[in-house]
């Protein structure tokens, strides 16, 4: 419970960070702490394979390349704009607004787990791989092809025309 | 009582990195100097020449750190000066946490207690220091945009750009490791690194994968930075890439973090591939050589002798990659990508392909 | 499990409500991708607490599914911010209105 209000505490400010920071580096830099608050989250509720696939893909690969984009860009702090503070307003509105619905079903009572104790390697390399590779097969197969799309994809925008 | 031991293991561990970053400086300096014919740094002198000898290693060890750590700090006025505080410290943390699933002993059974000689009994080892390694290309990332100057800020670039290409050979390398032994716990990989292959050679993952060992230790050195992959910070290009702006201890911080990389890299290699802690033939009660010669030795000898062969295979690795970096020339930027991706990825691939396959008929392991 | 899963389900929710927030006003393309990672993130956080709850791991194995679409809409993503950036000079999400009738 503690560890919960720690890891409450703890990434909302991040990120909200993320969201509000003008310069995009901070932004980014909010974001990976973020996520690693998020994977240390997933270690508290027994997902320690997530856990780590959390650090190594989101932290480890994307927001680097994200990181790197941006200072390719070499982009300068944004400006707040006034001719756009009414569209700001109702993005608050918004967003408080989704934030209050979602946070109301969430908080309704979810019933209790089934059982107290789950299996013993439940979360593990084995239990996860194992169900990957049976019933989840055929969605682990077209992600391949998912990402195969995306590589070619991001190859033909990247390539200069001559 | 287990805290302690705990907290003993993770000590040594901190001390085994702390002391090899030390001591690869001062080899480092005078590696550099046997090969290139010359003497070296031959002259710390810590109490000012009052001693009537040199104390050679010991001055050297101690006298580059020192010296380091009292020299001024410099702050760009341009700086990030948040950031630029911040990123020696991104870079190196990760990095020393990396040794804490590193087994550098098998167990040590003393007063009735069995330690297993593991700092972090983690059994998802691989996948901690596949986490970590990725965390570290922030420190370059970080320091080269927060110093605000254009040469950082290139040799950051650079840096970023090399770093994620060659993680994914290295991972590869590590998956076609993985897939031999069936496990990705460090020290289950070097239990069984102990057996013995047709009765007299050592099982040692080098001869069960080869391509991978050769895959990763090229990868780890072009993540680690130094010579011939130290595009990041190329002198003679880049003045000192992404810590050009870097001074004193905070700079130090960055050579410090190079080191504890090359002695990641080697202890990875010393683990997968040679062995870890494992000295052919020999077992917890003493030597047993192929052909019925044994000789008996005491438990705590055998452990005292595993953790000084992983010590040494440490230490041979460390030295193999100050060979290297003082042997060959920097490549080119445009070869940099091509050895990564041309070259290492289709290897590691191929290699994996084939290990899967050869683990399938030979294992008859099915999948569920 | 000493924490009930609604407190996550909340604090999952909080998440997904800022990032809902930085896509609504934000302007900056890669601070938009950025939010949309964040939002991803509060869903995944969903799927784990359930997936504890339940004693489920198919929760875990579809984060796992996330994840893969995220590196693969990063990566298309910000192709499409560095094409746009080279042509246009602006990551602007209000002057990139070529397809906006």
């Amino acid at each position: 419970m503690t560890l919960f209000w720690i890891l409450a505490f703890l990434t909302v400010p991040a990120a909200l960070t993320v969201v509000l920071h003008r310069n995009p580096v901070y932004s980014a830099l909010a974001l990976v702490f973020t996520l690693f608050q998020v994977a240390i989250m997933f270690v508290a509720l027994e997902a320690y394979l997530i856990a780590f696939l959390q650090v190594i893909i989101y932290a480890g690969a994307i927001l680097v390349l994200i990181l790197f984009a941006i200072m390719l860009l070499s982009l300068e702090p944004e400006e707040p704009s006034p001719e756009r503070s009414t569209m700001r307003a109702w993005g608050w509105g918004v967003a408080a607004l989704l934030m209050l619905e979602l946070g109301a079903v969430a908080s309704m009572e979810h019933g209790a787990s089934p059982a107290q104790a789950g299996p013993k390697d439940f979360g593990s390399v084995t239990s996860v791989a194992t169900e990957l590779f049976s019933t989840h097969l055929l969605p682990f197969e077209l992600t391949s092809i998912l990402l195969l799309v995306a590589l070619v994809g991001a190859v033909v925008l990247a390539r200069r025309r001559s | 009582m287990e805290v302690l031991f705990t907290f003993g293991k993770v000590v040594f561990a901190f001390l085994i990195v702390l002391q090899l970053t030390l001591i690869l400086l001062w080899v480092e300096r005078k590696g550099s100097a046997l090969i290139q014919d010359r003497v070296g740094a031959n002259r710390a002198n810590i109490f000012g020449g009052v001693l009537p000898f040199n104390l050679g290693i010991v001055n050297t060890w101690m006298a580059d750190p020192l010296k380091l750590f009292h020299k001024e700090d410099i702050v760009p006025e341009a700086a990030d000066q948040f950031l630029h505080w911040f990123a020696p410290w991104i870079a190196i943390l990760p990095l020393f946490v990396t040794f804490a699933v590193i087994p550098f002993g098998d167990v040590l059974v003393a007063g009735g207690y069995t330690i297993n000689l593991q700092a972090a009994e983690l059994d998802l080892g691989i996948l901690y220091i596949l986490a970590m390694l990725s965390l570290a290309v922030y420190g370059v990332v970080v320091g080269g945009w927060a110093s605000n100057s254009r040469y950082s800020f290139l040799g950051g670039v650079r840096g970023t750009a090399q770093m994620i290409s060659y993680e994914i050979p290295m991972g590869l390398a590590l998956v076609s490791v993985v897939l031999t032994y069936g496990t990705i716990d460090f020290q289950q990989i070097a239990r069984d690194q102990g057996e013995l292959m047709f009765g007299i050679l050592p099982a040692w993952g080098v001869f069960y994968q080869p391509i991978a060992l050769v895959v990763l230790f090229i990868a780890g050195m072009a993540e680690s930075k130094r010579v011939p992959f130290d595009l990041p910070e190329a002198e003679s290009e880049l003045v000192a890439g992404f810590y050009t702006e870097y001074s004193g201890s905070k700079q130090s911080v960055f050579m410090m973090a190079d080191f504890v990389e090359v002695a990641i890299v080697a202890a990875l290699v010393t683990t997968l591939f040679f062995g870890g802690w494992q000295v052919p033939y020999l077992y917890r009660d003493g030597f047993q050589f192929p052909g019925g010669f044994d000789i008996a030795l005491p438990s705590l000898l055998v452990t005292v002798l595993q953790v000084a062969s992983f010590l040494v295979k440490l230490f041979l690795f460390c030295w193999l990659q100050i060979l290297v970096r003082w042997s060959l020339p920097r490549l080119r930027y445009d070869q940099l990508m091509e050895l990564g991706w041309k070259r290492l990825l289709p290897l590691a691939l191929i290699n994996v392909a084939v290990t899967a396959v050869m683990v399938l008929l030979l294992d008859g392991r099915t999948i569920p | 499990m000493d924490t009930p899963v609604e407190y996550y389900l909340v604090l999952a929710a909080i998440l997904f409500g800022i990032g809902a927030l930085g896509v609504l006003i934000r302007r900056n393309v890669i601070v938009i991708l950025m939010s949309i990672e964040l939002m991803l993130n509060a869903v995944n956080v969903t799927f784990v607490a359930f997936a504890r709850q339940q004693w489920s791991v198919d929760g875990q194995v579809i984060v796992f599914f996330v994840m893969t679409v995220a590196a693969a809409e990063v990566a298309v993503g910000l192709a499409i911010v560095l094409m746009s950036f080279a042509q246009r000079k602006t990551i602007n999400a209000d002057e990139i209105n070529l397809l906006r009738w």
